[in-house]
């Protein structure tokens, strides 16, 4: 698969088939429904970061004029907490891993409390969105304002206001993974140097440009529930909504997730608000809408990352890593969302090997709630806390042993395998070069130039650094066995439904969804090239579940992987069955047809042969037709992979820090990832640089921020929290080195998380290399604002 | 995201504009370009019961010169003032204030007098308008008067017009012989309002010695100020680095610094030091210094 | 109490009467109906909103249709031609700069005005006048790519 054939279409930067309607203003997401009869809903959300509800008095709110209802919690009955899916408890026979979870109630609306600013406790529907606001205005709720906590270490120290009644101390579950006897031996190696640094990983807040909405409409004539919602995963969707929390019957339910808008992880998860207005329209009989506003986004979708570390690691005078010691307090905000117990555990843990040989890992993680909004996936998930830690304490490592970073990279990376590399915590990698995607950067970049330059710039008292990050990660989520072991309530194939129509049309069916990912042109290049149809006559369709068999949805970067293996399967399936039906038509046998071009054809007999079409109208018009073969041409799959699949790569970052003011500017930005092979390099470039700048964003500008005190969130509307602008960014140099996966048939690793994985790190490394020259040898917190940043500088001033 | 209900008017003429300010007072609020007001009414912070829209009044918008004077529209937007050839030939750093106020969209309706009148203290123009020592024309029912830019600042987000007035004019002298101004901003990186900003205007006498200085500090404080500290420093002395530098320290005096999440006191006194000192540098060269 | 509004969207009249508070961009989104124009954000950074109106940008969710009684206004829907895609639109699709396309109208019609006022800008330039359009999915290296690929693709000026 090292080449591209002139006219195959993988390995191709198609235009994208979906742009047209985009470009044109005429993309159909959420908001842009209109429906006869809707009503608008609009929530009330506790102002407190935490307090009791002593009353809620609707009286006022319901006689305000188009106001049609107003439902609290107690008005809820039958209705059940929005559910974890991922039980730790369940996690058994894994060695090394301790499990245990609290499983606290989640209800769509609070009745007993509201544990965070902007929990919704009631929703007020009405004809207009202006009466639901004004309505909901005039809700009366009689609050207990209780003490808080927000701040991630304080949830846990004793006498700290507790949030559940089933987790005591404010503890969600303690967890760890690796082998703490081995560990704790490397350590006390004679000789080794040790090297303690305290490293924080910033709550986040996705901010997809489209805000969460959702349109839920119940047919009384025929019992169905449609709900529309801006989900990454309608079937999941439905099934959570369904099976756990209002035991609505699921074939009755109909989930559409049309154009989205970006979602990032955050639109993976069952949230209050659809459920609230999915229960509403089957009490109301008509359609009820919502649309968060930017500043309820901020609130109420989930929040990322959010970890507090001790990361230790030992090295040997020459540099080798003997050892690694974790220990991680993970804030999961006031409830369990969908996902989380498994993102600071089983996609955080796993990755701490990296791409590199250690001698022992033992990491250990508390999970905890606080009054702060529910911590879940967040484009990388899990793996951004990993690989930003580590690359940090390698860093600090070789500034301790006095080796420059690249050499100690190279020292210890794992040499090239294929099939299979067993790591000291749990997963066994598919395939890597680890070396040589960083020679290739070092290349790129022209290490030894760069370092005389900074040399130079330094005797004219310039802060010029450079960061590395050597990345590695796990996608291509999941098999399914693997995550049940570990607690998963769910599976982690993947649907893909292949229909031929009579013409020779292809429509194929997807349970993988595109907000931004451009499903419907890589997805159709692979059709086209298998079937050897022009790209035109396949049309790709996603994101609902009344003409999709169940699919798990898109995130962890398995739509190509997962996804796309699932086509190839259907695809193969097909192609099997029309030569069988090509083979009655020659007259031959199935097993002397080959299928290539888009023919069925006699082997060795070139002009003995009938095209994909005819093929595809026997099937459908089976008058000449093989004994015992069903007519039709249509087949489904579902692919349960065997592994995850683990991209790497070597980025780096160049910056300038301005002295007097603390500012931090990009200079460049180099990267070069191996995601095994790429469908549309364009496409896959397009996801590398989104992830970089989300990962520039998290090291320079973002940052989900609390007051410790009041427990309201200071950063709750884009005027606060920074997001990477155009003006603060580079253009990217980009490559990529190609080494397949054996874990699928086409051997894609998938590409989507890798940018905001690596990047953050390469931009802390090159702050604090650009500070050496000041004694400064850490930075413990993010961003890098130019705050922080100065007062670094001033800090390292002071201390010599 | 929805505003609470208004009553919409749109006056013809400053007079009628006045006759709704004193029948409707603390219920009523005047629209400019509505980049300061609309945004705290969608939020619901700001909740006026009648909205008085100044776009159909003629002769508020356009620059003219007037003697050694930019007469400037109430409502002349910042897209005017970056782009006017008169702007750029005359009084150059305006247009650079202009061009650094918001984002393109919000300057093609943002005013000069909606901001000055405003008076968010982390908005551009104030310190610009000190430095360059404007005046400000209020209309009223008795007539008009002209407020010097020492009196307009009175406190968050308070200046010196009066409930019954409305700011029809902003007067900006042009810069005298051999004087060179400039406006240095540290931004928000979400907002892109001033953390801290500093206009400085400097004068060289016959010697190259700064025979005037005035500053102007935004961002950091409850209000812009000048900076009297700063060009006590500054007069009478060759400004080169060293005498920028001295002189700059003292430009955190006078303000009441606001500590926030983009900085504590000690990082935004910091930076109005290093401003200053950045604003003065340029300003000196663009003097001729 | 309802005010009448009349104004003129992609070379069409609209003529409704509307509260004082409807804002623009939900006036064009809801009442005229036309939905390619997106609301990302309450605070006016994120630019989705964009349109052009009397041949300035204007972000529709910081005005209120009333204000708007009497204007021009283009939308996204109203940029091709006889379904002749403008070069802008035409950058986007050939540069990949876009990938959700929730941002894109209003990044398109930013980039409207900004090609008007500076036929042929600079990296530097764009990026700088991009400060008002977020995007959080391209990282905006296609974008600077689509926008000097339409810069020199725009026909020449009479």
């Amino acid at each position: 698969m090292a080449t591209v054939a002139a006219d195959r279409l993988f390995g191709k930067s198609i235009k994208r088939r979906e742009d047209p309607r985009f470009i044109t203003g005429r993309g159909q997401y959420v908001d842009d429904l209109k429906l006869p009869g809707m009503t608008y809903a609009a929530f009330v959300r506790s102002p407190h970061a935490h307090a009791r509800i002593r009353k809620i008095d609707t009286a006022a709110a319901m006689r305000h004029p188009g106001v049609v209802a107003v439902f609290t919690g107690k008005d809820m009955t039958g209705v059940n907490s929005l559910p974890c899916g991922w039980d730790l408890r369940k996690a058994k026979n894994i060695p090394g891993v301790v499990q245990d979870l609290a499983i606290v109630p989640h209800m769509p609306l609070s009745s007993d409390a509201a544990r965070h600013v902007g929990d919704p406790v009631a929703v007020v529907i009405a004809d207009s969105h202006e009466a639901a606001v004004d309505g909901a205005e005039k809700v009366q709720v009689d609050w207990e304002p209780l003490p808080s906590v927000t701040i991630t270490e304080k949830a846990v120290e004793s006498g700290a206001p507790k949030l559940h009644e089933g987790a005591p101390g404010n503890v969600a579950f303690k967890w760890e993974i690796g082998d703490r006897a081995a560990t704790d031996a490397a350590f006390k190696t004679p000789g080794a140097v040790t090297v303690k640094k305290r490293i924080v990983n910033q709550r986040l807040v996705a901010n997809a440009m489209e805000p969460r909405a959702c349109v839920a409409r119940f047919d009384e004539a025929t019992g169905e529930l449609t709900l529309w919602v801006t989900s990454q995963n309608p079937h999941v969707h439905r099934l959570l909504m369904c099976a756990f929390v209002l035991g609505i019957p699921e074939h009755k339910v109909r989930v559409i997730a049309p154009d989205v808008g970006g979602g990032f992880g955050s639109k993976v998860f069952l949230y209050n608000e659809e459920v609230v207005c999915s229960w509403a329209t089957r009490r109301l009989k008509r359609p009820v809408r919502w649309t968060a506003s930017r500043t309820e986004a901020y609130q109420t979708d989930a929040h990322g990352r959010d970890h507090v570390t001790d990361a230790e690691i030992a090295l040997s005078p020459e540099g080798k890593m003997l050892g690694l010691r974790v220990k991680t307090t993970a804030n999961l905000g006031a409830y369990l969302s969908t996902f989380a117990p498994a993102i600071p555990t089983f996609l955080y843990g796993t990755l701490l090997n990296g791409v590199y040989t250690f001698g022992a890992i033992h990491c250990e993680v508390t999970g905890v709630f606080s009054n702060t909004t529910a911590v879940d996936a967040y484009r990388g998930a899990g793996r951004p806390e990993a690989c930003y830690l580590l690359e940090r304490i390698v860093d600090a490592g070789a500034r301790a042993i006095k080796m420059d970073v690249a050499e100690l990279r190279k020292k210890n990376f794992i040499p090239k395998f294929s099939g299979a590399y067993q790591t000291l915590v749990a997963v066994s990698y598919d395939s890597g070069d680890y070396g040589l995607a960083f020679d290739r950067c070092l290349q790129m970049l022209d290490y030894k130039k760069f370092r005389t330059e900074q040399e130079a710039a330094r005797k004219q008292g310039r802060l010029l650094g450079i960061g590395f990050s050597t990345y590695i990660e796990a996608c291509s989520i999941a098999p399914s066995k693997l995550v049940g072991a570990l607690g998963a309530g769910a599976g982690l194939y993947e649907s893909g439904k292949v229909r031929v129509h009579p013409t020779g049309m292809v429509t194929v069916y997807t349970g993988s969804h595109s907000h931004g990912q451009g499903h419907e042109t890589t997805f159709a290049q692979l059709v086209a090239d298998k079937l050897g149809i022009p790209i035109e006559q396949v049309e790709i369709v996603h994101g609902d579940t009344g003409q999709i068999p169940f699919g798990m949805g898109t995130y962890g970067s398995r739509s190509g992987s997962v996804g796309g293996t699932a086509i190839l399967m259907s695809l193969n399936k097909v192609i099997e069955k029309g030569k069988k039906i090509a083979a009655h038509l020659l007259e031959a046998s199935p097993n002397d047809i080959d299928f290539s071009g888009g023919q069925f054809q006699v082997k060795g007999a070139p002009g003995k042969a009938v095209p994909f079409g005819a093929v595809s109208l026997t099937a459908y018009v089976p008058h000449n037709f093989p004994e015992g073969v069903e007519p039709g041409l249509e087949e489904t799959s579902f692919y349960d992979p065997s592994n995850f699949c683990f991209p790497f790569g070597a980025h780096a970052c160049i910056v300038e820090v301005d002295r007097e003011t603390g500012n931090v500017r990009i200079l460049r930005y180099l990267a070069v990832d191996d995601v095994g092979n790429v469908i549309n390099p364009m496409i896959v470039d397009g996801m590398v640089h989104g992830g970089i700048a989300q990962g520039v964003g998290q090291a320079l500008c973002e940052g989900a921020v609390y007051d410790g005190q009041s427990g309201q969130l200071v950063t709750g509307t884009m005027m606060d929290y920074a997001l990477p602008k155009a003006d603060m960014l580079p253009m990217y140099e980009t490559d990529r080195t190609v080494t397949p996966t054996p874990v699928n048939p086409m051997g894609l690793k998938g590409a989507g998380e890798t940018g905001t994985i690596a990047a953050t790190p390469a931009v802390v490394n090159a702050v604090v290399d650009a500070l050496a020259p000041l004694g400064v040898d850490h930075i413990e917190e993010m961003p890098m604002s130019a705050q922080r940043v100065w007062k670094i500088i001033q800090g390292a001033k002071s201390a010599r | 995201m929805y505003p609470a209900a208004f009553e919409y008017h749109a006056p013809g003429s400053v007079k009628e504009a006045l006759d709704l300010l004193g029948k409707h007072k603390d219920d009523a609020k005047l629209l400019a370009g509505g980049h300061s007001l609309i945004p705290m009414m969608k939020l619901r912070l700001a909740q006026p019961k009648h909205l008085i829209d100044l776009r159909k009044i003629s002769g508020l918008t356009g620059i003219k010169q007037d003697g050694n004077v930019l007469a400037i529209g109430a409502m002349t937007t910042h897209w005017d003032v970056e782009s006017s050839q008169l702007v750029k030939s005359k009084l150059a750093v305006l247009s650079e204030v202009a061009a650094l106020i918001g984002d393109p969209a919000v300057r093609n309706k943002g005013t000069i007098g909606g901001s000055v009148a405003h008076a968010d203290p982390a908005a551009d123009y104030p310190a610009a308008i000190i430095a360059l020592g404007a005046e400000m024309v209020c209309e009223g029912a008795k007539g008009r008067r002209t407020v010097k830019v020492d009196d307009w600042f009175k406190g968050l987000m308070a200046t010196a017009v009066g409930e019954d007035e409305i700011l029809v004019e902003v007067r900006v002298p042009v810069l005298a012989a051999k004087t060179g101004a400039a406006y240095m901003k540290f931004p928000h990186p979400a907002s892109r309002f001033a953390v801290v900003g500093v206009a400085a205007a400097v004068t060289l006498d016959g010697n190259g010695a700064c025979s005037k200085a005035s500053i102007g500090i935004t961002g950091a404080g409850t209000k812009a100020v000048r900076a009297k500290g700063v060009e006590a420093g500054c007069t009478g002395k060759r400004l080169d680095a060293a005498a920028i530098e001295a002189a700059a320290q003292k430009a955190a005096e006078g303000v009441d610094v606001q500590a926030d999440l983009q900085g504590s006191v000690e990082y935004k006194s910091h930076l109005c030091r290093v401003f200053a000192k950045r604003a003065l540098t340029e300003a000196v060269k663009r003097a001729g210094g | 109490m309802k005010l009448p509004v009349k104004m003129t969207i992609n070379g069409q009249s609209y003529s409704h009467e509307v509260e004082p508070r409807l804002l623009l961009v939900h006036y064009i989104r809801e009442t005229v109906g036309l939905t390619g124009t997106h609301v990302g954000c309450d605070t006016s950074q994120c630019g989705a909103c964009t349109i052009i109106m009397d041949g300035q940008a204007v972000k529709a969710c910081n005005f209120f249709a009333v204000q708007a009684d009497g204007a021009n206004i283009m939308t996204i829907e109203g940029l091709a031609k006889d379904g002749e895609l403008h070069p802008i639109q035409q950058g986007f699709w050939e540069k990949h700069g876009l990938q959700c396309g929730f941002c894109t109208p209003g990044m398109i019609m930013s980039v409207y005005q900004m090609l008007e006022r500076y036929p042929k800008p600079s990296e530097e330039l764009i990026r700088h006048q991009l400060e008002g359009n977020l995007c959080r999915c391209t990282g905006y290296h296609n974008i600077v790519k689509a926008i000097e690929w339409a810069a020199e693709h725009m026909p020449a000026k009479k």
